[in-house]
């Protein structure tokens, strides 16, 4: 009983919190200066880990459905097929912003944690500034810009990946061609930037609001950004579910 | 002025403000002494609303802050300044930026204007050629300098000072305590300064409020303090040797 009172207590705080954040900036200078600053820290930061990840997923994938699953009364285009549906429709937009939840989420709440218990926003919010609303905004929106760009840039690196097989003479050009052209549908790629922006999302608000509501010193910023990428992690993996039930 | 009146907090059913009732006047220092754990900090987050008193009232000259709705919160917060026992700087900004904040948030002056106001208030806290540095890259005792220049940037009419001299050196702590008292006095502030630091008491304390156990025990000025006749203030003042030992000489002299 007391986890389902603290559960519906912790949800009554997000809520409040993030209709705090979500407000007209005080200044939008100084709105415009941090979401710059955000995109940069939280998305720019991510593109290396982003294409390395996803280069090598395209090609792992790839390599087993050539192995594993193509068979000789299959059509030739079924590995390049299936390696781009399954990039474009699970990996780059689901898989990738769960591990993105992980490098970014922790950054989030161990970042506001860290000023929280320095006396940080206290400061912000003694000068009158809504410390919500200058920190966590250009968090959300900075995020929310940046990861359509970052699921593109994923499957872009995981088709390169894919053809990169073709290098160890398990797959040919040809085939792979064929395969990634096969019937595109155009909706698959919109599913995955609509994926995309829920996850940032669900990502920054939630490692926002664990890092903002820390008390005490630095095991407790520690645990927040632990629990931060935790709980964004389950509640991506929760919508992956509705989302795709609901887009496709 | 601010007037503290029947402020009443709890924690978790433990009161740590017990019925506090003390007035803070314009253009002086006014201290909060008390032992470490008596709620000093506890009384001046509830007077600058980072904590909601459980019961009693604040009024700002006059102005109830409880009662205000956001606006006049907000409004009223830009008379504020205050300076954290941890400075409470932005790490992540350069001293200028730092000092720079509050204009940058509330002053429609151009950049240039502003950055002006700013390297004033470094001037005027004594600190040259740090504009471009990191918080992290400063002395405790020049951060706590920055944090007092964050502070006035935008003129405030109350000063609110947590420790600003806890973890610095004797020289230092006097040297922030006079620049804390001449700024009181040039800009007609009311300034509100928590310690523990005898040198402070009485170097600066023109009015103070002494906490014990929870209610506002003795008011007087640092020339009434060191002959109060009060049991609990005696045995904090004097808990220091040096003190005990100017008392017992001055009391022979006599
Ligand atoms: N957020 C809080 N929750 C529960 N108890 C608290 C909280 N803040 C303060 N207290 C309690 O209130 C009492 C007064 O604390 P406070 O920080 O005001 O002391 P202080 O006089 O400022 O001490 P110091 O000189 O060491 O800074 C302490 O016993 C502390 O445990
Ligand atoms: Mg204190």
């Amino acid at each position: 009983m007391v986890s389902i009172k603290d559960g519906l207590n912790g949800l009554g705080e997000y809520v409040i919190l993030i209709g705090k954040a979500i407000a007209v900036p005080d200044r939008w200078r100084m709105f415009w200066k941090q979401y710059v600053t955000e995109m940069f820290q939280l998305g720019y930061n991510s593109i290396g880990i982003v294409l390395i990840i996803s280069f090598f997923i395209g090609a792992v994938i790839c390599l087993q459905i050539k192995l594993n699953i193509q068979s000789p009364w299959m059509p030739t285009m079924v590995t390049g097929y299936t390696t781009r549906e399954i990039m474009l429709l699970e990996f780059s937009s689901s898989i990738m912003c769960l591990i993105l939840a992980g490098k970014v989420g922790s950054n989030i709440a161990s970042e506001l944690g860290t000023m929280r218990i320095t006396q940080q926003i206290d400061a912000l919010d003694i000068m009158g500034v809504n410390s919500a609303n200058y920190l966590i905004l250009p968090k959300i929106i900075g995020l929310m810009t940046i990861m359509p760009v970052l699921v593109t840039l994923s499957v872009f690196a995981g088709v390169v990946g894919a053809y990169a097989t073709t290098f160890l003479g398990t797959t040919t050009f040809a085939e792979l061609n064929e395969g990634f052209r096969y019937e595109f549908n155009q909706w698959f790629f919109w599913c995955g930037m609509i994926k995309a922006v829920v996850y940032a999302f669900i990502i920054t608000t939630i490692s926002a609001y664990k890092g903002y509501m820390v008390e005490g010193g630095s095991v407790e910023v520690g645990k927040a950004s632990t629990s931060a990428v935790v709980t964004s992690s389950i509640y991506i993996l929760f919508s992956d579910i509705f989302l795709t039930n609901m887009l496709t | 002025m601010i007037e503290v009146k029947e402020l009443f907090k709890a924690f978790d059913g433990r009161l740590v403000l017990n019925n506090i009732n003390t007035v803070f006047r314009n253009g002086e220092v006014n201290l909060i002494i008390g032992q470490s754990g008596s709620g000093k900090t506890v009384l001046m987050k509830n007077i600058v609303g980072l904590l909601t008193p459980d019961k009693g009232r604040i009024l700002y000259d006059g102005r109830d802050f409880c009662a205000l709705n956001k606006k006049e919160k907000i409004q009223l917060r830009r008379e504020m300044g205050m300076i954290f026992q941890s400075a409470a700087l932005f790490d992540s900004m350069t001293v200028l930026d730092n000092v720079m904040f509050p204009l940058n948030m509330f002053s429609d002056k151009s950049y240039n204007e502003r950055k002006k106001r700013a390297m004033e208030c470094l001037d005027r806290v004594d600190l040259h050629n740090v504009d471009l540095k990191y918080p992290g890259e400063l002395s405790g005792g020049m951060q706590k300098r920055v944090a007092i220049a964050r502070a006035i940037a935008l003129e405030p009419k109350y000063l609110f000072c947590d420790e600003p001299n806890s973890g610095l050196d004797p020289k230092t702590s006097i040297i922030i305590d006079e620049l804390i008292s001449s700024i009181t006095h040039e800009d007609n502030i009311t300034t509100i300064v928590n310690t523990h630091d005898m040198n402070s008491v009485i170097g600066i304390g023109e009015n103070i409020t002494f906490i014990y156990k929870g209610c506002a025990e003795w008011k007087g000025s640092n020339k009434e303090i060191l002959n109060a006749d009060n049991k609990p203030l005696e045995e904090f003042i004097f808990a220091s040797d040096i003190l005990r030992h100017m008392k017992t000489s001055k009391k022979t002299n006599e």
